[in-house]
């Protein structure tokens, strides 16, 4: 861990401002990632901006009927609430799937959204990875990729996102609200907020340099059944091999959105319209671009067969 | 005490606290935080600083150049350790590769350099501040590729042949020939590799966690080319080892090596992420069964071949160990083969042979049972055999492996189990399965003292280490029923090699051997204590804190009135192993259930059956062998250190890229012993069982996902990546 300099910022947009006014500052509250890469030597931060304390901490409806979930807002916090987990099942469920007790405890939204990739090769710093060292190469390309992208991913990077919470929001369409240094505030929907990697990887979210994320926010609740089945080698903590997050209505039609698979929570608007069709049409749609590597191949099957088994669950 | 004839009535027998359910004496000061693990001591002279360890950048290599400048200027930096300044070094008897790299790099993470500080912080973050220039060369990291160039190799891990193999199995009507991979495996224990070391003049002292005391000990000193007499290595609690803390490893030479540069005590725990290549590992196999049988499903020829890979001058993955004892035949062979490998070095993690070996041979014998049309149950019994069947005049000293086949399958219910695919549960397959499980019983020469005071306190002393095992609470056991005391009169001091050599923790060997070498000086502190108070011939009895000889009595804390007594001695163990086969037996029955949509396959519920000689304590035994199974759910289901042949090293080091099982992996177990004393192997009459535990279970979760799916996998970790193409279509 490299030595760094660490303040409490007074509200969001003293963060935000201070953020800006110093590169290589990171924001830190929950630090359940940022703590250990910074250990690691993979991030190395001259200067934290702890943003703990400065409320963001509650979940409230919105006029529009939907919620607003505080950046602040603990995973298990937004996985207990009432709300959430009476109109938003795929939320909780996509939370309660992720990490460990401990780490939801610790672990907040905006940081969850924020969760750097669990490539092992971003992970061991004598390797090269341009996400962590542009310009390195990428090792995982002809290594071990067994857990890694096959879609959205580019030659220079093949990481995925490891959240699972993300996955359930994309499906939500979700927005993510932001600050601003110079105090605006602006949303970001949930598909334009993780980018795909190209030549630039280590650029992984729309965000600013000192924008900091104040919210996320839901729309109204649409009902149908809500689903999120996670697919992975053992039965706990343990990262995607494949997740599927789906809401479902009785007609059979709906929303699916995969984690496990790629850069980002992986959504294609056709791919929903073709629902009713069954999980062929669905997976043939979501990975029509897909570039698998021998190890990951079978997440495409995999994925095709979690979506047949989420809409076989949604039938009842 | 030489142990030579079969063992006749003694003082354990008697069975009033050996053999009882004993809850370990150590739990209280482990739960407490009170019992100190290698990096936890206080009583160290003076304040430890803080040691890191910073592991090769490559796999195979040279070290051009090493700056340690900016590390050595850095804040609270002390010393800085490479193989330039740490004085010329030996080479433990039991290591294979140095401890410390340079120039010459053996594997990746091999230890360059140990920075010492005044905190765990400072010395981090000096470690990254040193640069190394290396000068990578190509090496070899597939076994595959490696392996027609692997060589047999001689003694004990020679090609055996016995009777006419390739014919008989050329001319049997039913014939199996398959290969099997098992993966590198890494021990993944809690405790990682640690140290506390301190030098007082010429004298080192380390505390350690360590299973084998006198081998460390011995291998500290011939690396720092010191006398041993110098050395003293103390390792009284170990928070899991399973094999991989047999050897000295960098964690005691590092901290050896910084405590002198920095003339202060030093504490070194190796990080996470440099256990997996910085360590030992199990290697890799590749084995080839082949199984011949009648129409009658007797074995007729029986054939088993493996392949690993080590570094040069390493060993076998000894993978055909049980193949030359389970089953019967007459027509036999087996070969291994040795390829040189420039992965991190492979050795023993627990039950090295066996664990690999049974996770092919018995899917293989699953899968011949099925060519037969027998029950995988009655095709395992009728090919028992009570001789070596190598050596067909010499008998097994015990051998209940049928018993522990049909008592598991009356309590597993396996006469429920039917057809590959048959049985459905909602959106999951369900299947059984069944495996034998065997592992030799080995010996050890174990010394003990121990010592009797003027209270009637009993104080054993050994070398001994407790692994997690519950060591401490059956050498309690076996003095308080020697001596004729309650459990709480004994007091048991382990793990410091000024105590006397004992067997060690390794090979299951740990339990018989020590209990045996505590007996031997319990018999002599028996004699010692009736000599004292003088009550001359005559059968002695101690039991209920009295010593009784004829019509004579005594409190046993008057034999100690007048100053304490003092008795040590070890137990030899003769040829009786010559003459008899020993070993351990057993059966582990799983049913196992299959996602059918997305092949996620996980464990429902487990029986272990065990014959393993007569059980200390059942309580402790238990518990090693669930751990076991736990162990064997990972091996078959999940445990792999993926190899990247490029770079040459195992990718996923950290415990969230190398799986184990978690709780909701394991939802039942339970665990049988059948009731046995083997009189052949010790005074005790006990055998190892905590690897018996390991071995078949993985082959029994490979059969209960064919059972379930009638789908085959015949290279573990059983993944659904493996097989998900041919389970039925869902969509």
């Amino acid at each position: 861990m490299r030595p760094f300099t660490y303040e409490r910022a007074t509200s969001a947009q003293d963060a935000a401002a201070k953020a800006a006014a110093m590169p290589g500052a990171r924001f830190i509250a929950g630090g359940t990632n940022l703590l250990d890469l910074m250990k690691l030597e993979i991030e190395t931060p001259g200067h934290l901006i702890d943003v703990n304390g400065l409320g963001m901490d509650q979940i409230v409806e919105t006029p529009e009927g939907g919620l607003r979930i505080g950046a602040l807002v603990r995973n298990t916090d937004l996985a207990a609430d009432k709300r959430v987990r009476k109109d938003y099942g795929v939320l909780t469920r996509a939370l309660v799937a992720g990490a460990s007790g401990q780490l939801r405890n610790k672990a907040t939204t905006a940081g969850n959204l924020l969760q750097r990739t669990r490539c092992p090769y971003f992970y061991d710093v004598n390797m090269p990875c341009n996400k962590r060292k542009p310009g390195s190469g990428c090792g995982a390309i002809g290594g071990f990729s067994r857990q890694l992208g096959v879609i959205g991913t580019s030659e220079a990077c093949i990481a995925t996102h490891p959240s699972d919470m993300a996955v359930a929001m994309r499906v939500l369409d979700a927005s993510v609200e932001t600050m601003r240094p110079d105090g605006t505030t602006r949303a970001i929907p949930i598909a334009e907020f993780h980018k795909l990697p190209g030549q630039t990887p280590q650029t992984e979210t729309a965000l600013e340099q000192g924008e900091l994320i104040i919210s996320v926010a839901l729309p109204k609740p649409t009902g149908g059944t809500h689903i999120y089945r996670k697919v992975r080698d053992r039965a706990s903590y343990a990262f995607a091999l494949v997740s599927v997050a789906a809401v479902i209505g009785r007609d059979g039609k709906g929303a699916v959105a995969l984690g496990g698979v790629a850069p980002k929570p992986w959504r294609v608007q056709e791919a929903d319209a073709l629902l009713p069709k069954g999980a062929q049409a669905v997976s043939d749609r979501l990975f029509a671009e897909a570039t698998p590597r021998e190890d990951n191949a079978f997440k495409i099957m995999l994925a095709k067969r979690t979506i047949a088994s989420v809409i076989a669950e949604a039938k009842g | 005490m030489k142990f030579d004839t079969p063992a006749g009535t003694n003082p354990i027998d008697r069975m009033t606290v050996v053999g009882k359910p004993t809850p370990r004496i150590d739990g209280p000061l482990k739960v407490s935080g009170a019992a100190p693990y290698a990096y936890e001591h206080h009583d160290v002279p003076g304040k430890p600083a803080y040691g890191y360890v910073l592991g090769a950048a490559v796999a195979k290599g040279t070290i051009r150049s090493i700056d340690t400048a900016r590390a050595q200027r850095a804040p609270g930096v002390l010393a800085v350790v490479t193989y330039r300044n740490a004085g010329k070094l030996g080479k433990g008897q039991m290591n294979t590769a140095k401890l410390l790299a340079g120039p010459d790099v053996q594997h990746y993470h091999q230890a360059v350099a140990v920075v010492v500080a005044e905190t765990f912080e400072q010395a981090r973050s000096a470690a990254a501040m040193i640069d190394v220039d290396y000068a990578r060369t190509d090496g070899a990291f597939d076994l595959l590729a490696a392996k027609d160039g692997a060589k047999e190799q001689g003694g004990n891990d020679a090609p055996t042949a016995v009777g006419d193999f390739q014919g008989a199995f050329a001319s049997s009507p039913v014939q199996l020939d398959q290969n099997y991979t098992t993966p590198d495996q890494s021990h993944a224990m809690m405790e990682p590799m640690a140290t506390i070391a301190a030098w007082e003049g010429e004298k080192l002292t380390v505390w350690t966690s360590n299973q084998m005391v006198n081998w460390s000990l011995k291998d500290l000193a011939a690396t720092l080319q010191m006398p041993v007499e110098n050395v003293r290595l103390i390792s009284p609690y170990i928070g899991g080892g399973f094999g991989g803390k047999l050897f000295l490893r960098s964690d005691a030479l590092m901290a050896s090596l910084g405590a002198r540069a920095a003339k202060r005590p030093v504490k070194v725990a190796l990080q996470r992420p440099l256990m997996a290549n910085n360590a030992t590992h199990r290697p890799s196999t590749i084995q080839r069964i082949r199984l011949g049988c009648g129409r009658d499903g007797k074995i007729a020829a029986i054939g088993h071949e493996s392949w690993s890979g080590d570094l040069e001058g390493g060993g076998l993955e000894v993978a055909v160990q049980q193949t030359k004892l389970l089953y019967a035949g007459a027509n036999r062979m087996t070969a291994m083969r040795l390829a040189v490998l420039d992965l991190p070095e492979g050795n023993a993690m627990r039950a090295p042979g066996e664990a690999p070996g049974l996770m092919a041979l018995e899917i293989a014998m699953d899968e011949m049972a099925e060519k037969l049309g027998m029950d995988p149950v009655a095709f395992r019994v009728l090919n028992d055999t009570q001789v070596d069947p190598e050596k067909p005049d010499r008998a097994f000293s015990q051998r209940n492996l049928v018993r522990c086949l049909q008592d598991g399958a009356t309590r597993f219910g396996w006469s429920r189990r039917k057809g590959p695919g048959q049985v459905r549960d909602g959106r999951w397959l369900v299947g059984m399965g069944v495996a034998a499980a065997f592992r030799n019983n080995l010996n050890m020469k174990s010394g003990a003292r121990v010592r009797l005071d003027g209270q009637g306190t009993v104080t054993v002393e050994t070398d001994m280490t407790d692994i997690g095992t519950g060591t401490y609470t059956i050498m309690a056991q076996t003095a308080a029923e020697m001596l004729g005391v309650p459990l709480a009169k004994v007091v048991v001091k382990l793990g410091d090699s000024s105590f006397p050599v004992s067997a060690g923790s390794g090979g299951q060997w740990g339990a018989n051997s020590s209990t045996a070498g505590l007996y031997a000086a319990c018999v002599k502190l028996r004699e010692a204590i009736v000599e004292k108070l003088g009550f001359g011939p005559g059968e002695a009895v101690f039991e209920g804190g009295q010593v009784h000889v004829g019509n004579r009595s005594a409190d046993i804390a008057r034999a100690a009135k007048s100053g304490e007594i003092v008795a040590e001695d070890s137990i030899e163990f003769g040829d009786l192993d010559k003459k008899f086969q020993q070993s351990t037996f057993g059966a582990h029955f799983v049913e196992a259930a299959v996602d059918r949509y997305t092949g996620e396959a996980r464990v429902r519920r487990m029986l272990a059956v065990c014959a393993a000689g007569r059980i200390l304590n059942p309580t402790a035994a238990r518990s090693q062998v669930i751990g076991a199974m736990t162990m064997g759910v990972g091996g078959a289901l999940m445990e792999e250190l993926a190899v990247d042949k490029r770079f040459g090293f195992f990718v996923n080091h950290d415990l969230a890229g190398y799986e184990v099982p978690v709780h909701a992996d394991i939802p039942h177990q339970e665990v049988i012993f059948i009731d046995e004393a083997d009189d052949k192997v010790s005074p005790m009459k006990a055998k190892g069982v905590g690897e018996l535990g390991l071995c078949g279970v993985g082959a029994a979760v490979a059969n209960a996902v064919y059972n379930a799916t009638g789908v085959r996998v015949r290279d573990y970790p059983i993944t659904l990546d493996k097989y998900l193409d041919r389970l039925g279509e869902v969509a």
